[in-house]
């Protein structure tokens, strides 16, 4: 099989290129919020008081530590330590799945308090409120469905691994994973000081 | 370049740059306490500016990419720069609402 011609660098280009999309596609939401929290401040910032500081900053530190345990588990693999690259990725999935519940409690609490998309208390609200709830929901769950996306991917590199398939030699699969993963700490990064913390 | 002769990042520099992360992310919930007015979100900005450099630079590896993909990256976020910058110019132009 070592025939088989393998681009180490095509490979990461490759997903650098689908990462710019990505990032033009967050982007475009934070024009959105950029420019509504120019012309309704005061309205964002009332919204911005309503959401839980501890709950987002809790999950902030939940990404970070998980990205750094995906960084260094292509450390592990390269120094050709499968059992501890295993170890951390699986850190990593854990961190995936204590966010996802985090995030579900949070939104719990919203729609107890009749705060969802199209709901009859957004309706009675200011126009800039309601714009305020819509971009929350709307780029916390996009960047939520990244994160499941994410902890998949991870979950295939998993398996790849023990299996040997990514190994000392051949890691391009869990570093592209690895560059997924941070993405969406990346987008957090930006997404917990506008909404958690505005500003 | 095959994948073998790539740079390793150690972990005691993830390590470093995890612990850089968090006091960055400390400080950013603290700013946030402090009225500093318009200034506020520009030190938000900031510090998250700062917080995903670090994530790039070290934890997506770029620091020790060839120039051609930090070429690539640079000119992406220049890109967004742009769109973002000039609508603002537009918006804050328009006058009225």
């Amino acid at each position: 099989m070592s025939n088989i011609h393998k681009d180490y660098e095509g490979a990461k280009l490759g997903m650098w290129l689908f990462l710019f999309t990505e990032i033009l596609l967050f982007g475009g939401m934070f024009l959105l919020y950029a420019i509504y929290l120019a012309k309704f401040p005061s309205e964002f910032h009332k919204g911005g008081d309503e959401l839980d500081v501890v709950i987002g900053g809790v999950n902030t530190v939940v990404l970070l530590i998980s990205s750094f345990f995906v960084a260094i588990s292509i450390t592990a693999i390269r120094l050709g330590n499968k059992k501890a690259c295993l170890r951390y990725v699986y850190i990593t999935i854990a961190c995936s799945l204590i966010f996802l519940v985090n995030k579900f409690f949070e939104w719990k609490a919203k729609f107890s308090h009749g705060i969802y998309p199209d709901s009859e208390h957004l309706k009675e609200l200011s126009q800039g409120e309601n714009i305020f709830y819509g971009l929350y929901f709307l780029m916390t769950g996009l960047h939520g469905l990244h994160v499941i996306i994410g902890a998949v991917v991870l979950g295939f590199a998993v398996y790849f691994i023990q299996r040997d398939k990514i190994n000392k030699e051949d890691f391009v699969f869990l570093e592209n994973g690895g560059l997924y993963w941070h993405l969406v700490d990346l987008i957090w990064i930006f997404l917990f000081p506008l909404f958690y913390l505005v500003l | 370049m095959s994948a073998n002769e790539q740079h390793i990042l150690s972990y005691k520099k993830a390590f470093i740059v995890l612990v850089l992360l968090l006091i960055l992310t400390g400080l950013t919930v603290v700013m946030a306490e402090v009225d500093l007015g318009y200034l506020n979100v520009v030190v938000a900005l900031a510090l998250a500016t700062s917080k995903s450099l670090l994530v790039i630079m070290y934890f997506m590896h770029l620091q020790y990419e060839r120039p051609y993909l930090k070429g690539v990256v640079f000119m992406t976020f220049l890109l967004l720069a742009i769109f973002i910058g000039f609508t603002f110019f537009d918006v804050s132009f328009r006058g009225g609402s």
